[in-house]
């Protein structure tokens, strides 16, 4: 092959502008970014149809019924839409040039984000100590599952939070921290969605 | 710390395995002394592993497939001897539970590191090419789905060694993959395996969806993109569908196994259909992932080793779209015999029938394509014709297969291993190797030698009709597959053909190989200065060979279909009539290559149950990651006159080439 070049032979650019910035505009990654999440949302349409194939098969153990306290999952609900309502708020304050309202904005969403995960840690742990754990039946292992999946997921978002109001507070809203900002929204907004799909299908249904 | 892990954990006590381990060691060492010697590390490191270069990373996913294929192989030709002996009261030389490991491995290793690598590897070199894209869409996520994919490799060749593989056939069907009847780690190691490099895979997927949709050359519009790249298109968005089931199925899997959950046990309300299910819902449009871009890769071979545009192009997409879609409306007929009842049967049966009508298409177009054409016999139009004959059998088996009341006879019977190796050797292997010899001049600048490249399709082609006619044979006289031994003697004499059969495929290996090792020896003979070796007819043609790292240095005006042709047509080649720009381009990064190193030790450490071990291992993949979102020097410019030298360089030697001549 012909001796390629090593990129270490040429002064890097120090600005990088997206208006000329032929190789990853902004909607490149968007449009990735939205394929990760139709991937993603593939996960939990798999774990949906398992739950909706394994959600009667109690094994002599506890309905949902019996272990789904309504008004709890309500508020939790409550907290996770509010996230995204004040998700929304930063996103205004980012189009605007707002660093601080940007800023103010992330950590009211990220705080809203960990009551929700902190709730349903708990949720757990009070079902697993009175042995109503996934072990139980099929019908909990896929519970847990579909529900914990979606916590991991907004956990997973919590921590992106964190890195972006770093780098917001770090880099500015320069091009790079904007799109991420932008995914990150995307992301967040995603997992309200689902989550809307697991209180309607698994708690109301399950309840109702 | 150690987990579950001991030195009981080594095989010491079998022969076969542990002499294996000392070839592979010896030869490791053989092959790291001799980088050593060469003085090589540093350049392998900065040059290719580190490399966010699609055709760089195009061959490294090449080079992995390869690797691995000589370990199915060695799977294969181990089966085939086994029940070569094992007739009649002989116990042949592998004990049922090895056997039972090899032909998991078999399976595994072949669809998942060794057919997905090439179809990978064919991607990256070749569609950023094809569309006038400078790189693909997201080069660092390129980089880290290939170091992922080894990743998952190198924990199944561990697997070996360390513990043993899983011995319940390549999809893993429950209840006998859960903990109850697989207890040891093997399962574990396929569950981890394929996780990792599923994981991979589903980042290609996204990657390459998005380069053809977005990084197109402005002026290509979607129906001017060549088949190739319409077939790219279909297979990742196919991949980005369908590897997120395949990991959602693994890991409800993983927590019966690993977190005692009842998805799919026998007790406490699980259902074991529903994985077979979900793993079909991945795996039937997997099969479709790897023959659409074979597909793509014939059409381009016909049409330009019969000199004429590819007939029906139109309808060719149309065909693959059809395919692409349909693949998720057939999953049932892996299990008509699971009882669904005869409207559900029914409903698949057709649906599977009805997918054969636009490959009839796809296969007439390639007919008419050669009709009139004046066709020259190179290595890829003998993979091409050879595929057309062998693949029109295997499509023909599995419409047979796809009728319900005839499967209920054949499931799980040598007919059916017959089958899926009839399209899948027939279809994915020879358009892998069609692909390899036809753009190998794309991306190394010179051609594969003729000769061998001949010798290695025969052997191959001979080998596969040797080895697989009689196991349709005796399907039908009602031998099941995975069998470790038996005692029909009328069995005997065609499984002795078919171990004589996979010995010429070994053949046809063993010749590429060759192919390859005299290829590179003469490789200043076989040089291509021009670009265009085979007088062909898309973009990526129209570049030199190889390509410049930055593809193009203008980004070309789609004027028609077949666009190198068309400049050839109109005296557009070498001439320059812009003037040259920086090029934006994305610098090497080694966090790929050290998160999937992460990535294997989490793995390992899962199977391991070595939980601060894996800790580590995901503490250090999501902190690489993050460290890596801080560096803000991620891409330089090539300065213009860097440009123009290496444009320069290659229009004088097109030059010298048109005055010689």
């Amino acid at each position: 092959m012909n001796a390629p070049l090593y990129p270490s032979a040429f002064e890097p650019v120090e600005e990088i502008d997206l208006e000329h910035d032929s190789h990853d505009d902004g909607s490149t990654t968007t449009l990735g970014f939205w394929l990760y999440l139709m991937s993603d949302c593939l996960i939990f349409a798999s774990l949906f149809a398992t739950f909706g194939v394994l959600e009667h098969n109690y094994a002599g153990g506890p309905t949902g019924r019996e272990i789904f306290d309504l008004p709890y999952v309500a508020v939790e609900t409550l907290l996770l839409l509010v996230s995204s309502f004040t998700f929304g708020v930063a996103a205004y304050g980012m189009h605007h040039n707002r660093k601080n309202m940007v800023l103010g904005w992330l950590a009211v969403t990220f705080v809203l984000g960990l009551g929700f995960v902190g709730m349903e840690v708990r949720e757990f742990a009070h079902l697993i100590a009175d042995g109503t754990g996934p072990d139980r039946s099929a019908f909990l292992s896929s519970y847990f599952t579909l529900v914990g999946t979606h916590g991991l997921h907004v956990s997973a978002g919590l921590l992106w939070l964190a890195v972006m109001m770093h780098q917001t507070w770090h880099f500015g809203l320069d091009g790079t921290v904007r799109r991420r900002l932008t995914c990150l929204s995307m992301f967040w907004h995603f997992l309200d969605l689902v989550w809307v799909c697991v209180f309607t299908f698994v708690y109301l249904r399950g309840v109702l | 710390m150690f987990g579950k892990l001991t030195l009981d954990a080594v095989p010491w006590h079998e022969p076969i395995i542990m002499g294996t381990g000392v070839v592979v060691v010896l030869g490791g060492i053989l092959v790291l002394s001799l980088i050593t010697y060469f003085k090589k590390w540093g350049y392998l490191w900065s040059e290719w592993f580190t490399s966010v270069d699609h055709k760089k990373i195009g061959v490294m996913y090449f080079a992995f497939g390869f690797v691995m294929l000589l370990r199915g192989f060695a799977d294969a030709i181990m089966m085939r001897t086994q029940q070569a002996i094992a007739a009649n009261g002989h116990a042949g030389f592998l004990p049922p539970h090895h056997y039972d490991q090899i032909f998991t491995a078999h399976g595994v290793i072949m669809i998942f590191f060794v057919a997905m690598p090439f179809i990978l590897g064919l991607m990256n070199a070749v569609v950023p090419l094809q569309i006038g894209a400078r790189d693909v869409a997201f080069p660092f996520l390129n980089s880290l789905g290939f170091w992922l994919s080894v990743a998952g490799g190198i924990l199944i060749m561990c697997s070996m060694w360390i513990g043993d593989f899983a011995a319940a056939g390549w999809v893993g069907y429950p209840p006998l993959t859960e903990l109850g009847y697989s207890p040891t780690v093997g399962m574990d190691y396929y569950i981890w395996a394929l996780q990792i490099s599923g994981l991979g895979t589903t980042l290609a997927g996204v990657n390459f969806v998005a380069t053809i949709m977005k990084m197109r050359a402005p002026s290509m519009k979607l129906m001017d993109m060549p088949v190739f790249t319409w077939t790219a298109l279909v297979t990742n968005i196919l991949i980005v569908a369908i590897f997120p089931i395949l990991t959602a199925t693994l890991a409800m899997l993983a927590a019966d196994r690993y977190l005692g959950m009842h998805f799919f046990t026998n007790e406490l309300g699980g259902n074991a259909m529903m994985y077979i299910n979900l793993i079909w819902v991945w795996g039937h449009p997997e099969v479709y992932v790897l023959i659409l871009p074979c597909f793509g890769v014939f059409s381009e071979v016909i049409a330009t080793f019969s000199g004429k545009p590819l007939f029906g192009y139109k309808s060719m997409v149309y065909a693959t779209c059809a395919i692409g879609l349909m693949a998720f409306l057939v999953w049932l007929h892996h299990f008509f015999t699971m009882g669904s009842g005869a409207n559900v049967n029914a409903f698949f049966g057709i649906m599977t029938s009805i997918i054969s009508i636009p490959t009839g298409v796809k296969l007439f177009n390639w007919l008419f394509t050669m009709y009139r054409g004046r066709v020259r016999y190179h290595t890829p139009t003998l993979w091409t014709i050879g595929f057309m004959v062998t693949f029109a059998v295997g499509g023909m088996s599995g419409v047979l297969l796809a009728v319900p009341g005839a499967d209920f006879v054949l499931h799980n019977s040598l007919f059916l291993v017959a089958h899926f190796h009839n399209v899948i050797i027939g279809g994915v292997v020879f358009g892998c190797l069609a692909g390899m010899n036809f753009w190998f001049p794309k991306v190394f600048g010179f051609k594969l030698n003729e000769f061998w490249g001949k010798i290695s399709f025969w052997c191959w082609f001979v080998g596969y009709w040797l080895a697989f006619t009689p196991l349709y044979i005796l399907g039908l006289m009602g031998m099941t597959r995975r069998m470790n031994h038996y005692d029909v003697a009328a069995w005997h004499p065609y499984l002795i053909v078919a171990l004589i059969g996979a010995a010429i495929i070994g053949m046809g290996i063993f010749t590429n190989i060759i192919q390859l090792a005299i290829s590179v020896r003469d490789r200043e003979k076989n040089r291509d200065v021009t670009g265009d070796p085979w007088n062909a007819r898309s973009l990526e043609w129209g570049t030199s060979s190889p390509a410049p790292f930055y593809n193009f240095a203008h980004i070309p005006n789609i004027t028609s279909l077949e666009q190198h042709w068309d400049d050839k047509e109109n005296g557009r080649v070498g001439q320059v009539t812009e003037p040259y720009t920086d090029i934006h381009m994305p610098k090497n990064t080694s966090v790929g290559v050290i998160m999937s190193a992460f990535g294997f030790i989490l793995s390992f450490a899962l199977v391991w149950h070595m939980w601060a071990v894996a800790l580590i291992g995901l503490v250090g993949i999501i902190g690489t990651f993050i460290a890596r979102t801080y560096n803000r020097d991620v891409d330089y410019y090539v300065p213009a006159a860097e440009v123009e030298r290496i444009e320069k360089e290659h229009l004088a030697a097109l030059q010298l080439k048109v005055s010689n001549a």
